[in-house]
């Protein structure tokens, strides 16, 4: 048989077909599957409604983070909707025998911190969960996306999901980045590039000098992003630094075990002449510090730039223009210098360890800005207690700033933490769509380096002026 | 478990001319507290449909009496965002059966086809005709035909085929879906889990 330079896409997805149909999807196997508490209950519902059961309830992993609150976990949940919702993932973890860390529970933090930094998370396995930022696992060199409801009751009976298999993508960026350029400002450049409909159909390969160079915290926030892309996914190939960064966590591999597992995790990359459907590449010294200034993610700049103008973006004038009205922008607007109200650190894009290190490299010495408020919320209690730890909890204080307690908190809205309408957010988070963090909150999506410039500053600031 | 079977669909349309409409949109986050999927029809499309104070705005098209049916017709990059199946049910509770853009985000295809709602993919220049065809006619009728697999203008006549795999096809039109498919392959599964690497 001769040889086929093959991706590391087709590895994983080829080595999961449990089935092909024809004229269908693929029926593929699922190594990991996560759940919280929103878009789970109706799954279970669906079980019981059926009379079947979990399939192989040692594969599912359950954490409370949508819909709970960042302050005083301790006391019952107010909401009495969004309580009930914390009791129902509870009554349905315990009925059928699924490991959860509700809240409270010293493991309990965002589904895609927790994952990897207990070593559930290992390259080459498909990981799904019903929450589109699933593709942050992608980081790991698996195969990662977001489902819907019917997939999760899909994958608890069956621990299988019917998927055409996507279209590949690979993008490549060679270079180094710049001082102040953080890895989130990758896929933010990306996304100002392709729109936000770019990739839609595929699974992209993220490759190059600039992300071998990231750190896993770098991957996961440029893997997580994939989704904004319009990809079924994002992943990179695993290396040393993805070996490191798993060695001794508590559920990866140990002993014999973890030399099997590296010996395997060695074969993972795309060989060399394996084609893609669709390759793009990019220079590291072509990507600024970025800021989004419209209702897309796919609406963004380099931050020294004005607004581009409707003839430069991808997307049809009415979108651009119906966005910049709801943003209160104007075509070619400066945004250096735009007032802020709010800063959000925090969500499964930019809560790990990393981003409050930068965070806390610009505001050390520093005060927040009077017009500034400020939520910092770390994506689970381990990363919390090494904020602790590191001594960055002081350095904030010192700055005038207060940390929360873990969950996807105003990423969303969906608990109290929300942006009042008509004001101003610079956000580490995900998404800037319209009411996304708050009936009629105007989010500019940054990173965590350009936060705490606004948190300073209280206006949108190049951190490269701070740093 | 069967839903609505999906043959042909007769029917005026409701026009959504927005590109991107995120799910968001379609049902905003604080509306997804319920542990049932009915109800969410309320709050479709409730921060377009509904000011603050909860009175409905009048320039949004759910809320202008001379559009109805089961056909909603919107924009490229249609359902684009989080994954939240919740945007399916609101817009299947709403009444709604079929969407029509020229461009639908993956996941919310997938949401759509699994709970019984067809999403209907046509070209850009189509899709303009059905919105201008609404655009003079309100009551403008259009056909999906899932069987011959078209969409048709029953006004002008004008019909454009479109793509759907064999197997989802044969599921909607007998009201099948994937759990009944998977739960009736559990002992392939079991051996295959023998041959997997974790």
């Amino acid at each position: 048989m001769s040889y086929i330079p093959t991706t590391l896409f087709d590895k994983v997805w080829d080595a999961h077909v449990v089935r092909k149909i024809e004229d269908g999807p693929d029926v593929l196997f699922i190594d990991r599957h996560f759940i919280h508490e929103v878009t789970s209950p109706v799954a279970f519902l669906g079980l019981q409604t059926r009379g079947i059961s979990v399939m192989f309830p040692e594969r599912t992993f359950a954490t409370a983070d949508h819909n709970t609150p960042t302050l005083n976990q301790h006391l019952p949940v107010e909401d009495p909707l969004s309580a009930n919702q914390l009791k129902a993932l509870e009554e349905n973890t315990a009925k059928y025998g699924i490991s959860h860390w509700g809240l409270n529970n010293p493991k309990n933090g965002i589904v895609h911190v927790v994952g990897p930094e207990n070593g559930i998370t290992l390259p080459g396995m498909t990981i799904v969960c019903g929450d589109s930022h699933t593709s942050t696992h992608g980081a790991f060199g698996a195969i990662a996306f977001g489902i819907g409801t019917s997939e999760v009751e899909m994958v608890l009976s069956s621990q299988c999901i019917m998927q055409p298999k996507p279209k590949k993508m690979r993008i490549t960026i060679n270079g180094k980045l710049g001082k102040g350029v953080a890895p989130k400002d990758v896929p933010l450049f990306i996304l100002s590039q392709i729109s936000a409909s770019g990739a839609t159909g595929y699974f992209i390969e993220f490759a190059g000098e600039v992300f071998e160079n990231m750190s896993m915290e770098g991957r996961m926030t440029v893997c997580n992003l994939s989704i904004e892309m319009g990809a079924r996914g994002g992943m990179i190939a695993p290396d040393e630094t993805t070996y490191n960064y798993l060695k001794g966590r508590e559920k990866s591999p140990k002993g014999e075990a973890w030399n099997q597992s590296l010996a395997y995790w060695q074969t993972l990359k795309t060989d060399a002449g394996a084609v893609f459907d669709a390759e793009l590449s990019f220079h590291a010294n072509e990507i600024e510090p970025q800021i989004t200034y419209g209702t897309n993610p796919g609406l963004g700049t380099g931050i020294s730039k004005n607004i581009p103008l409707a003839n430069a973006v991808k997307d049809g004038e009415a979108s651009y223009k119906k966005s910049l009205a709801y943003m209160g922008f104007a075509e070619n607007e400066k945004l250096i210098g735009k007032q802020v109200d709010y800063v959000f650190l925090g969500s499964c894009t930019n809560g790990r360890i990393e981003d409050f290190r930068a965070f806390a490299s610009i505001v050390k010495g520093r005060k927040k800005a009077d017009n500034i408020t400020a939520w910092l919320v770390p994506g689970s209690h381990i990363v919390e207690a090494q904020i602790k730890e590191e001594g960055i909890l002081d350095i904030l204080i010192e700055a005038g700033f207060s940390l929360r307690q873990p969950g996807c908190s105003a990423c969303l809205a969906m608990n109290d933490d929300k942006i009042p309408a008509g004001k101003y957010a610079v956000s580490t988070s995900n998404r800037n769509f319209e009411g996304r963090q708050g009936p009629g909150a105007r989010t500019l999506l940054a990173s965590p380096l350009v936060a705490a410039a606004a948190a300073v500053t209280g206006v949108i600031t190049d951190p490269r002026d701070l740093l | 478990m069967a839903y609505d079977t999906f043959t042909i669909l007769k029917s005026t349309a409701v026009p959504l001319p927005i590109e991107n409409v995120d799910t968001d949109q379609i049902i905003p986050a604080r509306f997804l507290k319920a542990t049932k999927r009915e109800g969410f029809g309320n709050n479709l499309f409730r921060d377009w449909r509904y000011n603050a104070d909860n009175t409905p705005k009048a320039d949004f098209v759910l809320n202008n009496p001379i559009y109805s049916g089961k056909i909603l017709v919107g924009g490229k990059n249609f359902g684009s965002g989080s994954s939240r199946e919740h945007a399916a049910w609101a817009i299947y509770d709403y009444g709604f059966r079929c969407v029509i853009s020229s461009f639908f985000a993956d996941i919310f295809k997938n949401n759509a086809l699994n709970i019984g709602i067809l999403p209907v993919t046509v070209s850009a220049e189509f899709l303009d005709k059905i919105f201008k065809s609404i655009e003079a006619n309100a009551a403008a009728e259009f056909e999906v035909n899932l069987l011959e697999q078209t969409v048709s203008i029953m006004a002008t006549g004008e019909k454009e085929s479109f793509v759907i795999n064999g197997y989802k096809k044969h599921n909607m039109i007998n009201g099948f879906d994937d759990i009944d498919y998977l739960q009736s392959m559990k002992e392939e599964i079991k051996s295959f889990v023998a041959t997997t690497a974790y």
